[in-house]
């Protein structure tokens, strides 16, 4: 029977369709098994978006020493200094025990504070002299109302998966993450003024252990 | 010498750069409308405008205003009727007054970037202002009558 020109290209393009799909479904599966395979024997969970940052070869990374390392970095964050300004609500907390800040200001969509209350209507470029005044940066702000990076109630696994997604960690890439470590709002923790406590350790022994976490893979701890 | 422009005037004064705002409004200016209340940002009596922003000038160092535009309580409106100084008088805010131009001068931020603020946009405005009298309600209700004022001038 002979056969119409038309259906017999019809039905070469119908074949290269189905040769290009079994393909694409087999790298697919592969891909998918080899990732399982190594995230059930790692220390942690590895971040699902790491870009093109600094971060070793895959092979070089060590889930032990990033979890490891993490758990130092979260003592850090979860200090007043760092978690006051990452709180859970849209006001931002204030002293040792991270009570609600005094006057009640409010976040604003921009994180710099609302109307008459705006951060630095009282917060100058520099520490106010004198016990339980105003700590100063040029920068003070809490996280924007669209990406508010939370710390305050986040488990270490929680936490750790968050700040190494460019969704929810103000749009950072890994190399941007690193150099975070050195922001002057993120050293003014160091340097709080009069009457407030500091981390729990150097910021040379966080930015170590910073380092350490996000270079070794940044591992979320397990939940 | 710094230069300052306070209230739409020039004025050069020799203070050492450290100096609270306030301090050189207050004792260098004789500008004696803004209040000096707790000295650490905690109360708002000594509240101005730095460049349209309501700053606490007993923590602002002069050198911060230092040619920038400063407005005090007795440069908000020429002829003392702001919207906020006309409602003021009219619902009879005051009690003992003395932290009265602080929150004029807080208000006055809100009303210019919210010309109808609901009582919760006034709250979370007027919050780091405190009166001692406790006349927190009359100021919500002169503020909502001044922003009235302010969209309707003919009921002023």
């Amino acid at each position: 029977m002979k056969q119409h020109p038309d259906n017999g290209t019809r039905t070469s393009l119908f074949m290269k369709i189905m040769t290009l799909l079994s393909a694409v479904i087999f790298i697919t599966t592969a891909v998918t098994t080899v990732y399982s395979s190594e995230n059930a024997i790692s220390g942690g969970t590895e971040p699902q978006l790491l870009d093109s940052g600094p971060g070793p070869e895959k092979a070089d990374r060590d889930s032990v020493a990033s979890v490891e390392a993490f758990g130092k970095v979260y003592k850090v964050l979860m200090s007043p200094r760092c978690m006051n300004c990452h709180p859970a609500g849209d006001v931002p907390l204030q002293g040792d025990d991270s009570h609600l800040h005094t006057m009640l200001p409010k976040r604003g969509v921009d994180g710099k504070g609302v109307y008459a209350m705006k951060c630095s209507n009282c917060h100058q470029a520099t520490n106010t002299p004198g016990l339980h005044t105003p700590p100063g940066n040029p920068k003070w702000h809490l996280p924007p109302a669209d990406m508010k990076m939370v710390f305050e109630g986040r488990t270490p696994h929680q936490l750790a998966k968050q700040l190494v997604d460019p969704k929810q960690n103000g749009r950072k890439s890994m190399k941007k993450l690193l150099e975070h470590a050195d922001d002057t709002l993120v050293l003014a923790g160091w340097n709080p003024g009069e009457g407030r406590t500091l981390p729990p350790m150097s910021h040379a022994e966080f930015k170590e252990a910073w380092t350490t976490w996000i270079k070794n893979g940044a591992y979320a701890p397990k939940p | 010498m710094i230069k300052l422009t306070i209230n739409q005037k020039k004025h050069q004064v020799d203070v050492d750069p450290d100096t609270p705002l306030l301090w050189v409004l207050r004792d260098t200016l004789g500008l004696v409308g803004t209040k000096y209340g707790c000295g650490v940002a905690q109360c708002g009596a000594c509240v101005v405008h730095l460049n349209g922003e309501a700053v606490r000038s007993c923590v602002t160092k002069v050198s911060r205003a230092a040619g920038q535009k400063v407005v005090t309580i007795e440069g908000l409106a020429a002829r003392a009727d702001h919207p906020l100084q006309k409602a003021w008088l009219e619902l009879d805010v005051a009690q003992c007054g003395y932290c009265q131009s602080g929150q004029i001068m807080s208000a006055a931020v809100l009303l210019k970037e919210n010309k109808n603020p609901t009582d919760a946009d006034i709250d979370a405005a007027m919050a780091g202002n405190i009166c001692r009298c406790g006349t927190y309600l009359r100021i919500r209700d002169a503020i909502r009558l001044a922003a009235e004022m302010q969209r309707n001038p003919s009921k002023g």
